[in-house]
């Protein structure tokens, strides 16, 4: 028996910007896939954030907001706070939620609001050109790291999902991929937990998505992927982080 | 009712009286009283009260509050302003009500904690980037404090569009009589449609600031300032006295009320001295300055500042008025005899 794939009612029926390979385009699909089988289209709240993903409300049929660089987490928590009964998610690259808007998403974790957050890591800047990130790996060039990223003068890669484990305000994270169709599913049981969490109020979550930029990264969609599973990986081991549900 | 309250603590009953249901702020004196007001309060009326990490984050909180269809506001001294000058202008640029509270003090850079005035540029002319305007209401008394917060709100909704109380240090701490009718409600609600509430029954919502496709920005921008110019009828001032005046006196919030001292001593001189108090910074009374200058050829302003108004007040005499100038910075404050020395010695050079 063969099942027809078919787009979700809660995504657009539009072409996306996004580069061919990229991962936003199957995550974006992967929230509207759990929204749909949970049937909250209605009564969920996107904040999108400033980078590649800034144009989400272009493909998500669900109420979503745009949010001043970093300060996706606070702005949801606005939102929430006055709507408790909602799905409040936001959807945040790797320089807007571990650069910017650092503070942002440790303190909204730390105040255990009930949102959901989607952290889609993939190293660099992709939408400014494809600069240095506080997630680029060692040895990456990039835009700004031509030398490589150098422990010595440009740091380590934050491992933010491991800070914040420490808080008790946080109630699950798990660090998932987009590299293979096991991982995918994994990403979208994973962001299903987050949303379920969030629905029976019972605080903070995030799922943080490793994911590639071929553009960026000068590679093709599959090199994209093989370095995912080869390098990626490494640094950020994929897998539950913290559950305490 | 009767109440003794701090300018700071009239300032959150009016929030409160106009049915300011989430507020986010961030500590920074001499605006804490504030903060800590309107933590009691909104637990007491069931609103949201946040302590936020940041002014960052606290105006973006507003943000999505006020995105969410409440009616929210934030408060800072001038330090904090400077970074929710941000968020102001994303609010601004996505159409978004919110009441803003500035309780200055003296500056540049961290300052002093003594009240000031010297904010008016970063209020009146923009303050975050991007073409935007929001109306500047400027208390002189507790009472405005009460009475100017509790319509900021009204106005915010009317415009969807930040507005903000742009009081003083010493305003905000000092403790005088307020009135109010213990039974006031919320005036100027408003459907709010566009608020994010989940798609039920309707097209999926968004609200954004950025535009990118061609010429949309620019559409976008033209309905902004359509906008700003119907906030003209919003202006307000106070106008004692000008009459046959031989000097007018222009001043706000705090500074309104020594030149009101001012004008008694002046009149034991033989100075006849006017006052008009601006009590929107913007949209500013050009006109009504104006139509005064026309009959009054000496215009004298005094500002906790050194000398930021009174650009405005020089725009709006032209060339029909001479505009002298008193002012003091870094928290001092132009007292009555340094204001009427400076006009009974100015009026005897003429002589
Ligand atoms: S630059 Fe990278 S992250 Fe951005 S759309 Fe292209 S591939 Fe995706």
């Amino acid at each position: 028996m063969t099942e027809k794939i078919t787009r979700p009612a809660s995504m657009k029926d539009v072409a996306m910007h996004y580069c061919p390979g990229c991962g936003h385009g199957l995550i974006h699909r992967l929230v509207c896939e759990v929204i749909d089988e949970i049937g909250v289209r209605e009564k969920t709240i996107a904040v999108a954030p400033v980078g590649c993903a800034v144009l989400a409300y272009d493909y998500w049929d669900f109420d979503t907001l745009e949010a001043a660089h970093g300060r996706t987490p606070a702005v949801a928590t606005g939102i929430k706070r006055v709507h408790p009964d909602k799905l409040v998610f936001t959807y945040q690259g790797d320089g807007d939620l571990a650069a910017i808007g650092t503070s942002e998403i440790i303190h909204a974790g730390n105040r255990g609001e009930d949102i959901s957050v989607i952290f889609v890591n993939n190293g660099v800047y992709g939408m400014t050109g494809g600069q240095m990130a506080p997630t680029t790996l060692i040895g990456q060039t990039t835009a700004t790291s031509l030398y490589t990223r150098r422990p010595e003068k440009e740091g380590y890669p934050l491992k933010i999902m491991e800070m914040m484990a420490v808080l008790p305000g946080v109630v699950y994270l798990e660090r998932t991929s987009v590299h293979s169709p096991k991982a995918v599913l994994a990403t979208k049981r994973a962001i299903r937990k987050s949303f379920e969490i969030q629905l029976d109020r019972k605080g903070f979550s995030m799922v943080e998505v490793l994911s590639p930029c071929p553009t960026y990264w000068g590679l093709s969609p599959v090199k994209s992927m093989e370095r995912i599973e080869k390098e990626v990986v490494k640094e950020y081991p994929l897998g539950t982080i913290k559950d305490v549900c | 009712m009767k109440y003794l309250s701090t300018g700071n603590e009239a300032c959150g009953e009016g929030a409160i009286r106009a049915g300011c249901r989430f507020y986010a702020g961030y500590p920074i004196t001499p605006q804490n009283e504030l903060t800590a007001y309107m933590a009691r309060r909104m637990e007491e009326t069931d609103g949201v009260f946040i302590q936020a990490e940041s002014e960052l984050a606290a105006i973006n909180m507003v943000f999505g509050a006020s995105a969410a269809g409440a009616r929210a506001m934030t408060s800072s001294s001038s330090p904090g302003i400077s970074l929710k000058q941000e968020g102001i202008s994303y609010m601004a640029g996505a159409e978004l009500p919110g009441v803003i509270v500035n309780v200055m003090r003296g500056g540049p850079g961290l300052g002093n904690i003594a009240g000031s005035q010297a904010d008016y540029f970063q209020a009146t002319k923009g303050g975050g980037h991007g073409d935007y305007r929001m109306i500047v209401l400027a208390p002189s008394t507790g009472q405005e404090m009460f009475d100017l917060t509790y319509e900021a709100f009204a106005l915010a909704d009317r415009y969807n569009n930040p507005v903000m109380v742009l009081a003083d240090g010493m305003l905000g701490q000092m403790m005088e009589p307020i009135e109010f009718d213990d039974n006031i409600k919320p005036s100027g609600i408003v459907e709010k449609p566009w608020a994010m509430t989940g798609a039920k029954g309707r097209a999926a919502g968004s609200i954004k600031s950025l535009l990118l496709k061609d010429g949309v920005l620019e559409e976008h921008n033209k309905k902004l300032q359509e906008k700003y110019t119907s906030m003209a009828k919003e202006v307000r001032c106070e106008t004692v006295d000008t009459d046959g005046a031989d000097v007018i006196l222009v001043a706000y919030g705090s500074m309104a009320r020594i030149a009101r001292e001012c004008m008694g001593i002046l009149a034991e001189h033989g100075i006849r001295a006017g006052l008009i108090r601006p009590v929107t910074l913007w949209p500013f009374p050009y006109d009504v300055i104006r139509g005064i200058a026309a009959k009054c050829p000496r215009f004298f302003v005094t500002e906790m500042s050194a000398g930021q108004m009174v650009e405005d007040v020089r725009l709006a005499v032209q060339d029909d008025s001479k505009v002298s100038f008193c002012g003091r910075m870094g928290g001092g404050v132009p007292s009555v005899d340094e204001i009427t020395e400076q006009i009974i010695g100015s009026g005897k050079k003429k002589i």
